[in-house]
């Protein structure tokens, strides 16, 4: 009895990690012979394909994204953390409000972002556009790991600065923040492979247009991420190959943002 | 003095800062809101939720959504039939089985589960499911069960992540206690610590309703798509979000506000959802 329970466990987690190896194995395999020079061309056509627009898209989304949304969302956490007393309604309602953003689809995101910055403020599809839908995406993901990060932070650390005489914002910004820095960050770097990752809100937001974007709003706005373009590529079905070479870039980016992350929330439990 | 007034407007930026989310949320239910139930209104609430024809085009049009709120349904209920027994007994294999090494692996390649982009999942999806479901099943291959399986993969890392986290929070008294009773280790874990921690794992699997029922872009690349009533689960379907992208960059006036309506239904089902999972975890916290 014991031994098919033990059999069943092992072979569920096998299975989980298996699956992962494989996508990733297969992907890789199928895609890195087809990273031809070609398809980092500045320019996009439809017979290159090249993702090298989207990719500098994708990074401009990024940093707009993150410059909106990381001081807000640290922000809050101070508010939450080292701000509210205990029963505050305040903090109840902002958590009921993270809870419920973080459990909506990108899908409503999206379709938010096209009502409310495409239509109503008349930014059309545009990189502004994309990056404040995104930014309310990413939001919860900041509050959250800057008020675990704070939180991690011992008390000790605080009533000492104040004893020696610091008021509240220098005991924020010189002693609790370099303390909780690798935590907040691995949550910033967590957003940026949300944003790296998404589609469908960026879909009616920031458009599919396959060039770079040389303007914040209006025409000339648009453009499309990384994970966007291989959605069109692999949708038209035209371009297989190209489609799993654009997935091997993602996959190495994601790699290299989750290994970053792990890096640094491991340093905050060392640090502790 | 100067100090003192800093550290009040301080105080107030991030007070603001912290009613950003509030804002947003509320920004969002309006917009959706104030987009789609006017359409619902004048087209009939019961004509739109229950109609079982989508023909955006025929004249005069019929807008019934059922097609894709059963597609939304049955794709959900197959991925938690799958994803939700393997997802819980890794989460238990992570949490009692494992050594400390192989932890140190196991633990980020589920971050990095968690994070690889919906569109590879799809990607893959389309090209290695599709084509063996097409292969054992015949038709097109892309079906409710092909996007099943696509979705209970997906979901795995949300299910395995909580539901680890409540098996680790039980007390240990609970283990000392049933293998001092004579239990083997793998009778405690079954019988005593997966019950404990059930309303966790209860939690984690609302979220993955959430996360089935909300994915878009890697469930157009397999599900098929038809907008009609599912009629087999090796047979296309289309659900509640893919509808949405599909026809949203081509649709106008009626037909658009019928889409952000559909937006509405998939909304209320998450607001549903979301509560359910907020109740749930107050009620453990206390």
């Amino acid at each position: 009895m014991s031994k098919a329970t033990r059999f069943i466990i092992k072979f569920s987690a096998f299975l989980t990690f298996g699956i992962l190896l494989f996508i990733i194995a297969y992907i890789l395999l199928r895609g890195v012979p087809y990273l031809k020079p070609s398809l980092f061309e500045f320019k996009y056509t439809s017979d290159n394909v090249s993702m090298l627009p989207s990719i500098i898209t994708t990074v401009l989304l990024i940093l707009l994204t993150l410059v909106v949304a990381t001081p807000i969302g640290v922000f809050t956490g101070f508010y939450l953390v080292e701000y509210a007393k205990k029963g505050n309604k305040l903090v109840e309602i902002v958590r009921i409000a993270t809870e419920t953003l973080s459990g909506i689809p990108s899908i409503v995101f999206g379709l938010f972002g096209m009502l409310f910055f495409v239509i109503r403020l008349g930014f059309q599809y545009s990189l502004l556009a994309g990056a404040l839908t995104a930014a309310i995406m990413v939001l919860p993901l900041i509050i959250r790991s800057t008020e675990e990060a704070l939180l991690s932070v011992d008390d000790s650390l605080r009533e000492a600065s104040f004893g020696l005489g610091a008021g509240k914002l220098r005991t924020i910004f010189l002693i609790v923040l370099p303390v909780a820095m690798p935590g907040i960050l691995s949550g910033v770097i967590l957003a940026t492979g949300r944003v790296v990752g998404e589609t469908a809100a960026l879909m009616f937001t920031l458009g599919t247009a396959s060039k770079i974007p040389n303007a914040l709003l209006h025409s000339g706005a648009s453009g499309r991420t990384l994970a966007l373009h291989m959605y069109m590529l692999s949708s038209e079905g035209m371009h297989v190959n190209e489609s799993y070479a654009t997935g091997v870039v993602l996959l190495v980016i994601v790699l290299l943002i989750n290994g970053l992350s792990t890096f640094l929330s491991n340093k905050l439990t060392k640090g502790r | 003095m100067k100090a003192k007034s800093y550290e009040s407007f301080m105080k107030g930026v991030f007070m603001l800062s912290a009613m950003v989310a509030i804002l947003a949320i509320i920004l969002i239910c309006f917009f959706i809101f104030a987009g789609g139930v006017p359409f619902i209104a004048k087209y009939g609430l019961m004509e739109f939720l229950l109609g079982t024809q989508w023909k955006p085009s025929n004249n005069p049009p019929s807008y019934g959504i059922l097609p894709m709120i059963m597609g939304s349904v049955y794709v959900t209920i197959g991925a938690i039939i799958l994803g939700v027994p393997i997802g819980i007994l890794t989460a238990t294999y992570l949490s009692k089985f494992c050594n400390k090494r192989l932890y140190k692996i196991l633990k980020p390649c589920l971050n990095l589960m968690a994070g690889i982009p919906s569109i590879v999942y799809g990607f893959f999806a389309l090209t290695i499911i599709v084509p063996i479901m097409k292969d054992i099943f015949g038709g097109t291959g892309m079906s409710i069960a092909t996007a099943s399986i696509l979705l209970g993969i997906m979901i795995l890392p949300t299910i395995i992540g909580m539901s680890e986290a409540s098996l680790n929070a039980v007390p240990g008294s609970y283990y000392e206690g049933s293998v001092a009773l004579g239990a083997t280790h793998e009778r405690t874990v079954m019988s005593v610590l997966l019950p404990a921690a059930r309303s966790g794992i209860l939690s984690s699997v609302i979220l993955g309703i959430g996360r089935a029922i909300g994915e878009t872009m890697a469930v157009i690349l397999v599900a098929g798509n038809q907008a009609r009533m599912p009629k087999g689960l090796f047979k296309g379907v289309r659900t509640m979000t893919t509808n949405i992208v599909l026809e949203m960059a081509y649709a106008a006036d009626a037909h658009r506000e019928a889409l952000i309506a559909t937006a509405v239904v998939l909304f209320i089902f998450i607001l549903i959802i979301n509560g359910l999972f907020m109740i749930l975890k107050r009620r453990k916290a206390n």
